[in-house]
């Protein structure tokens, strides 16, 4: 149950982004285009999905612990710093460039494969290499 | 139906996805974070992220079983520029220790400072680069 729960959250997951539009990039790059024909409906997307996820969690959390674990693992980091900044500043050119961010391009994989193998690559590729950076720096 | 209650609904359901991945493993739902995490140095609780991210590829079949056909996902851009988006969005992501899920869907109802200010800036990040490439 523990490990059948995980790929159907995942599955709802994926449908949401397809219902909502967020697994195409071209709708993506025109919700970023402010300034081009706005295509504004993506903002429902983050807008239902925070409104759901402040009150869930607020629900959840009077209980003791997840179901299948000991305890609730919420970031517990404050700290403003320069590499949240430019990660966040290089996370968004490349959503810019293309319009997909890691979710959608799990759930557009299988309908264009080809095209997010290529952009798959580069996003695997760059999570490891950035991996053993800050592994190699922390000294862990 | 109109786009925006589309929209709306799909956000419900990520939502309601990332309530229940905290309900049941007591974790956020962070793509990039779930995703680099079965990558090496692997996590040793690589199973149920395996296993969600399954979940989410296999998504556009289910979608296809109640409407015939696969979701539209329109990509015009050539291999060089997939290839270096997807490198900077994976250097980002790790980088700045999250993506729209998990700073976004996740980090503004919680209240996180750091999440609200990621998505700030990736936010703005992703117009400029939109507009420089579209209207300069």
């Amino acid at each position: 149950m523990k490990h059948l729960s995980a790929l159907l959250i995942g599955l709802l997951f994926g449908l949401g982004l397809i219902v909502s539009g967020m697994v195409n990039p071209a709708k993506v790059l025109g919700f970023l285009d402010l300034f081009g024909d706005w295509d504004p409906s993506l903002a429902f997307v983050m807008g239902g999905a925070v409104v759901v996820t402040f009150f869930g969690y607020r629900w959840i959390g009077r209980a003791g612990k997840p179901w299948f674990d000991i305890k609730f693992r919420f970031p517990s980091a404050t700290n403003i710093d320069a590499r949240l900044v430019t990660g966040a500043i290089l996370f968004g050119v490349g959503w810019g460039l293309v319009g997909l961010c890691p979710g959608p391009a799990l759930a557009a994989f299988l309908i264009n494969p080809w095209a997010l193998l290529v952009f798959g690559s580069g996003l695997l590729g760059g999570m490891v290499l950035t991996n053993l950076f800050f592994r190699k720096n922390s000294g862990a | 139906m109109h786009d925006f209650v589309l929209a709306l609904l799909g956000g419900l359901m990520i939502g309601a996805a990332a309530v229940l991945l905290m309900a049941a493993h007591g974790k956020i739902m962070g793509v990039s974070g779930i995703v680099s995490r079965l990558l090496p140095p692997m996590a040793a609780d690589w199973q149920w992220r395996a296993l969600f991210v399954a979940g989410v590829v296999v998504s556009p079949l289910l979608a296809r079983l109640f409407t015939g056909e696969f979701p539209i996902v329109t990509i015009t851009h050539n291999p060089i520029v997939l290839l270096i988006a997807g490198l900077i969005v994976g250097i980002g992501t790790v980088t700045g220790n999250g993506c729209t899920s998990g700073h976004g869907v996740c980090g503004l109802p919680r209240l996180s400072v750091r999440s609200i200010v990621a998505t700030m800036v990736f936010m703005a990040s992703a117009m400029i680069t939109v507009f420089i490439i579209r209207h300069l």
